[in-house]
């Protein structure tokens, strides 16, 4: 979204080392990411662009020795501030996992399970409309809209991730984080979900991170390039796909290492 | 004798084993390939030596003293002896050969004694031959037919499945010999106690069988009201009911804590402490029951006026429950870890907090193996013996009240089978047709055990 011209800044990291024990796993990150566009996070495995994904709804806080410096603002907060709630944190920040982890519930259940931890739906006919309109907005709805009542563990691998976005934007989220969301499907599946990623870009600001850097050349308009921890460059992904400045990205991006 | 034997035997299956392996050593060094890796030429040999052996070995141990006997005892038969005189006689046979005899000596047993001590050494010494040329001749075939071409590996994995399959069918032939002798008993029982008379009868005295003059022929008219199995059936499960409500809570929270909330480090201590809990003699939660909790329950009783029977229900299903905690916090503790980490992260993404994921995601996918080890612990409670016996009574009285004593299945076939009992009689066996209940009662928690959890499977799966 623009205004006046200018990209409004979504979130905005500042200063961002993640620490897992005493090894540290992030230097000193900074990186802006639009509103209303989708962000790709690339690098080798083990770069660090799935915890710095995980700082931004502070999951990394599920893991014990992992402990998270400097700032991250989203909507002018520090979420690394103590009087930062986490449950309306994530409600705001919705997340879709790498391997589709529906609950073992059915369809119904699994879109209703965040509208009913926030309280989002007074009354069984608003419940049915949010099932639905996420189920569209997910675009799974023609699929499963016969079969509600039947455990969401069923579907198939690329339905299960529909599921799972559908679930993520069930509470309306201003924020998706994608952690490489088709690394586990076959290419039908995986444009499905691409298609999906362009269609929701429009009401939600999307940070995906992908290990197939024709999947972020598809999906993005803004790239950012992890290695060993640091984020070597970052910007508009026409730039860094054809005229990268740094001589890792290029390498990288060439396909020369990682 | 026997002992060197077998362990002779052993030792020849394990030397055989290295010439097997060395022979297939020396065909590889021939630069012929082998089959097979040379261990499996080792086994292979093994095997044909120490199998052959040893059953013929047991099979002479099965029947050397049947037929030692017959040909003993044939000297004896159209004498007109009747069989338990023959037993008789083999007997004193046996023990004069032995010079244990002390009764008086009579020329036909010594002849006898004679004949015994001839043929026993007979036997030996040709079972000694035959389970050496056993081993020869088996183990040279085998020996011969190893060569850069012969198939060892199939014969040896076949045999590993034939022991593999041999150890299932002793345990599964046990259970079965074990339900038919049950069986067997309890129909003498229901032919002199009417099936109604066991399954409705509110008034279990066996007390009253004990009066009974061996010598009197038996009238099944004054077993009425002795056997009725209502009140010890309904203390069974009122006890087992106290047990899982002391023992379901507590082992769920806590197995909760341990997986979801406890520390590494707490979790570390934690886990082995409670689990001592279910290492302790079950007799030593008895008498924790019946000297120390009983008591203290009927002084409390007391105090606030009630009346409190010193051995009582609740005091057994308590300390019961107690018991059974182990089972259910540790198992359901597993369960619950074993739940993929990526349902506890899709939670938490969503928002949930800790207990709403708990509540919501974890205990529902991880209810199968909760139930599984719920039903466990029934099972624990409904065959616990010892408890019941110290600390709630052998009265069977038919009650709900939690402060009276009661008494259970197991206890009463404890009473029932203390010191001296006459096979045959109603009294033991009723011993039998209790036990058969409870298994049958077993049975079938544990089969609506199994379709519980395979319709919850079924639907989330």
């Amino acid at each position: 979204m623009k205004k006046n011209g200018v990209k409004m800044i979504k979130i905005s990291s500042k200063n961002v080392d993640v620490f897992y024990g005493k090894k540290q796993a992030l230097f000193n990150i900074n990186l802006d990411i639009e509103e209303n566009q989708v962000t790709a996070l690339i690098g080798p495995s083990g770069c660090g662009k799935s915890t710095f994904l995980r700082c931004l709804n502070r999951m990394n806080d599920v893991i014990d020795i992992c402990s998270v410096k400097g700032q991250i603002i989203i909507n002018d907060f520090d979420i690394n501030d103590k009087s930062c709630d986490v449950v309306r944190l994530r409600e705001k920040i919705g997340m879709v996992f790498q391997k589709p982890n529906p609950f073992p519930k059915t369809i119904y259940e699994n879109i209703s399970y965040g509208p009913t931890i926030h309280g989002m739906a007074q009354s069984k006919n608003e419940m049915d409309e949010i099932v639905e309109t996420s189920l569209k907005k997910a675009a799974l709805w023609e699929e499963v809209q016969d079969r509600l009542h039947e455990p969401g563990t069923g579907l198939s691998g690329g339905q299960q991730q529909r599921l799972c976005i559908a679930r993520a934007i069930s509470v309306k989220p201003e924020v998706i984080l994608m952690d490489e969301p088709c690394s586990a499907l076959d290419p039908i599946a995986t444009a499905q979900i691409e298609e999906l990623i362009d269609e929701l870009k429009k009401d939600h600001t999307i940070i995906i991170v992908t290990h197939s850097m024709a999947q972020a050349a598809r999906v993005s308009q803004n790239t950012g390039f992890f290695h060993l921890g640091e984020l070597i460059e970052h910007g508009s992904t026409d730039k860094i796909f054809k005229n990268p400045e740094n001589k890792k990205t290029q390498d990288y991006i060439t396909g020369r290492f990682g | 004798m026997n002992l060197i034997l077998f362990t002779f035997i052993v030792l020849l299956g394990f030397t055989s084993y290295y010439f097997g392996r060395k022979k297939a050593y020396t065909i590889q060094y021939t630069k012929k390939r082998l089959t097979a890796l040379p261990q499996f030429y080792g086994y292979y040999l093994a095997i044909w030596c120490a199998i052959p052996a040893f059953i013929i070995f047991s099979l002479w141990a099965i029947f050397e003293p049947t037929i030692v006997k017959l040909l003993i005892l044939s000297d004896y038969s159209n004498q007109g002896y009747l069989d338990n005189e023959l037993n008789l006689i083999y007997e004193k046979t046996k023990s004069l050969s032995r010079g244990q005899f002390t009764g008086e000596i009579t020329p036909f047993i010594e002849a006898s004694a004679k004949k015994y001590i001839n043929l026993r050494s007979i036997a030996q010494s040709s079972k000694v031959v035959i389970v050496l040329s056993a081993i020869i001749a088996s183990g040279a075939y085998a020996y011969k037919r190893i060569s850069s071409n012969s198939r060892t590996r199939e014969p040896v994995e076949k045999f590993l499945k034939a022991v593999l399959f041999t150890a299932s069918l002793a345990a599964i032939l046990t259970t079965v010999g074990i339900i038919f002798s049950l069986i067997f008993q309890t129909i003498d029982f229901f032919k002199v106690i009417p099936l109604f008379d066991f399954v409705f009868g509110t008034h279990w005295y066996p007390a009253k069988a004990f009066v009974r003059d061996s010598s009197e022929a038996l009238d099944p008219s004054m077993y009425s009201d002795t056997f009725g199995a209502v009140p010890i059936f309904a203390g069974t499960f009122f006890i087992a009911f106290i047990a899982m409500c002391v023992a379901i809570p507590i082992g769920l929270m806590s197995g909760i804590y341990l997986a979801e909330y406890a520390s590494v480090k707490v979790r570390q201590y934690a886990k082995p402490l409670i689990e001592i809990l279910a290492g302790i003699p079950t007799v030593v939660y008895g008498f924790f029951a019946a000297l120390t909790v009983g008591p203290f329950l009927k002084e409390i009783g007391n105090s606030m006026g009630l009346d409190v029977s010193a051995e009582s229900a609740l005091a057994a299903g308590g300390v019961m429950g107690i018991m059974i905690i182990p089972f259910i916090s540790s198992l359901s503790d597993d369960v619950i870890t074993s739940v993929p980490q990526s349902l506890r992260d899709g939670s938490y993404a969503m928002g949930a907090t800790k207990s709403e994921t708990i509540k919501k995601v974890i205990f529902p996918a991880a209810l199968p193996g909760i139930v599984g080890s719920i039903l466990l612990g029934v099972s624990r409670a409904i065959g616990e013996t010892m408890i019941v016996v110290m600390a709630s009574g052998l009265a069977a009285n038919l009650t709900l009240n939690p402060l009276e004593s009661t008494s259970t299945i197991t206890a009463q076939i404890v009473v029932i089978l203390i010191g001296d009992q006459a096979f045959g009689d109603p009294k033991t066996q009723a011993a039998f047709a209790l036990g058969m209940s409870l298994f049958l009662v077993t049975l079938c928690l544990n089969i609506v055990a199994l379709r519980v959890v395979k319709k919850y499977r079924e639907k989330y799966e």
